[in-house]
């Protein structure tokens, strides 16, 4: 972990709250893996205070972070030009576990939820480089609001896709193409889904794995304040107590949660 | 000691600059980031005789220039601490600093017997101001239970005694003056200011506390003018705090009668914060031409 100043490469606009921000953070895209973050400083001043955390969105030449615009933190952040610079604070805490070695062939499922899709496609990339079968659904309000479809369509050779009011892809919650999805494929494959989004989706997303025996990881977002684990600000309740959404996580094997 | 040591109690400082407690951890989180002996003292996280959980999240809410929070002293207990926290404590190299709270007299006591015999620590400060405890009344807003807690520990321990004062008073004097009777041979002021923030779309409190601590630049200005008031009544040493974000903020701490200061919030913005006050204020007295850091402290000149 270092705290870099990055040369901004490019920040554009995705998608109508969306943003891609491209960093030049070599050590960072040397070590980090799918899952993690870093905390980046949206303003010199001190208004926003605090760094804001993003998740890896994809590692190429640099790092991209995927985000929405949701307060004053990405909102200033949105309005940085290229070629600014920003601190940024990483790699953080514990990404996604790939699948290991079993008896049965794996099979990974991505489930990503509006913006929780942004560290998903990272993940995409190297469950590919590693030659793990992969299913991806994504799911959002509206059409307008899919993201990464083109580039989990790159990494995987399965991308489905729900929204809510059926303007796109199936009709309803991503939970339902979820259980559609497990009904025509075959089990012969040792299962594992990672998901990331909206606090009801994974909830909803977990219980089904938990009913099937499939192994969860999700990642969860919460505010933070040093990203490091030293203000105890982002506790998640665990089985085995308190952890911490920043050190401990941002990702959790959805059987040792608390919700 | 060069240009920039100072002295609280027993302690001798190689610069004025002090972690502050909750903010720091265990100073292990920052070690990839830090070099944690350029630090004049680091803080600890309080810590209580018993484990303690915390409060219900949301536990930290962003607000104008600042941030509430409501950890409510989570932490592992007292053994732990001596178990788990200090042996790599022990080792960095930067006098430590040990924050304690108690639920009553007893248990601070206890608390302080038990740090009293740990080789390695420098120095308690007692945490009598957390605002974010089910308890009506902290000790640090009452002048008499101020006393009573820190002659209590007084009596149990020879190491460097800081009291750290609550803003959330009246007269914020008053128990300086209590803490400086009992034995204290610092005071560490201020504490956060008692806050909240409310999600008018949910009509809801932003932190499962419902009020928390207010900390970061915009208390500041008022944390300033109780260490002026303070250190102008007082005869042992003032560490100041309250929203220092850079070495100009310390300086002014420092004239304003500050012997040290402790940065918190600031640490959660830039790891690296407390190396470059250090540095700050170095420039700053190469800049005036002064020889050692003591002849800034209640250097301000407000004589009209």
């Amino acid at each position: 972990m270092k705290d870099i100043k990055a040369k901004i490469y490019s920040n554009n606009k995705v998608g109508p709250a969306y943003y891609k921000m491209h960093l030049d953070a070599s050590y960072i895209a040397r070590i980090v893996k799918p899952g993690q973050f870093v905390e980046i400083r949206c303003s010199d001043s001190s208004e926003p205070l605090l760094r804001r955390p993003f998740s890896i969105h994809k590692v190429k030449r640099g790092i991209e972070i995927l985000y929405e615009v949701v307060g004053k933190g990405t909102e200033v952040l949105s309005k940085k030009k290229d070629g600014e610079f920003v601190d940024v604070l990483g790699p953080l805490g514990n990404g996604f576990i790939l699948p290991g070695t079993s008896n049965l062939e794996p099979r990974a499922i991505i489930i990503a939820g509006g913006i929780g899709a942004a560290p998903l496609v990272y993940l995409a990339e190297e469950l590919k480089k590693n030659k793990i079968k992969t299913i991806v659904l994504i799911g959002a309000k509206t059409r307008s609001l899919i993201l990464c479809e083109k580039d989990f369509k790159k990494a995987a050779p399965e991308v489905y896709v729900s929204t809510d009011d059926g303007t796109y892809g199936c009709k309803g919650f991503v939970s339902k193409l979820f259980h559609k999805i497990l009904k025509t494929t075959e089990s012969k494959f040792e299962t594992i889904v990672y998901v990331c989004g909206p606090h009801g989706m994974l909830r909803c997303i977990a219980d089904i794995c938990l009913e099937r025996n499939f192994e969860c990881q999700v990642s969860l977002e919460e505010k933070m304040a040093c990203g490091i684990g030293a203000c105890l600000g982002c506790v998640v309740k665990t089985k085995s107590g308190s952890k911490l959404a920043c050190k401990d996580g941002p990702v959790f094997n959805a059987s040792e949660l608390i919700w | 000691m060069g240009m920039l040591g100072v002295k609280i109690g027993k302690i001798r400082l190689k610069n004025p600059v002090m972690a502050a407690s909750g903010a720091f951890g265990y100073a292990k989180e920052f070690e990839e980031l830090v070099n944690l002996a350029e630090i004049g003292a680091i803080i600890t996280k309080t810590i209580t005789l018993n484990p303690k959980q915390g409060n219900p999240m949301p536990r930290i809410c962003e607000t104008q220039a600042g941030m509430l929070n409501a950890i409510g002293l989570q932490n592992e207990g007292v053994d732990d601490f001596i178990k788990e926290k200090m042996p790599y404590l022990s080792k960095i190299g930067a006098p430590i600093i040990v924050s304690i709270s108690g639920n009553n007299i007893d248990e601070f006591f206890i608390l302080a017997r038990r740090i009293d015999k740990i080789k390695n620590i420098r120095g308690i400060e007692l945490n009598i101001s957390c605002p974010n405890l089910k308890s009506k009344r902290l000790v640090a807003q009452d002048a008499k239970a101020t006393y009573e807690v820190v002659k209590a520990v007084r009596k149990v321990t020879n190491k460097a005694l800081i009291t750290k004062l609550s803003p959330n008073v009246t007269d914020i004097v008053e128990i300086a003056e209590a803490a400086e009777n009992a034995g204290s041979d610092a005071v560490s002021l201020v504490n956060t200011f008692l806050g909240m923030a409310i999600d008018i779309d949910a009509r809801k409190p932003k932190l499962g506390n419902i009020t928390g601590g207010l900390s970061g630049p915009c208390i500041k200005p008022i944390a300033l003018r109780m260490v002026y008031e303070v250190s102008k009544n007082i005869n042992i040493p003032v560490i100041g705090a309250g929203g220092i974000m850079n070495s100009d903020d310390a300086i002014e701490f420092m004239l304003a009668g500050a012997m040290a200061i402790q940065v918190g919030t600031a640490n959660f913005v830039e790891p690296g914060i407390c190396g470059k006050i250090v540095k700050g204020i170095e420039a700053y007295l190469r800049k005036h031409k002064i020889e050692k850091i003591e002849d800034i402290v209640g250097g301000l000149n407000d004589k009209r």
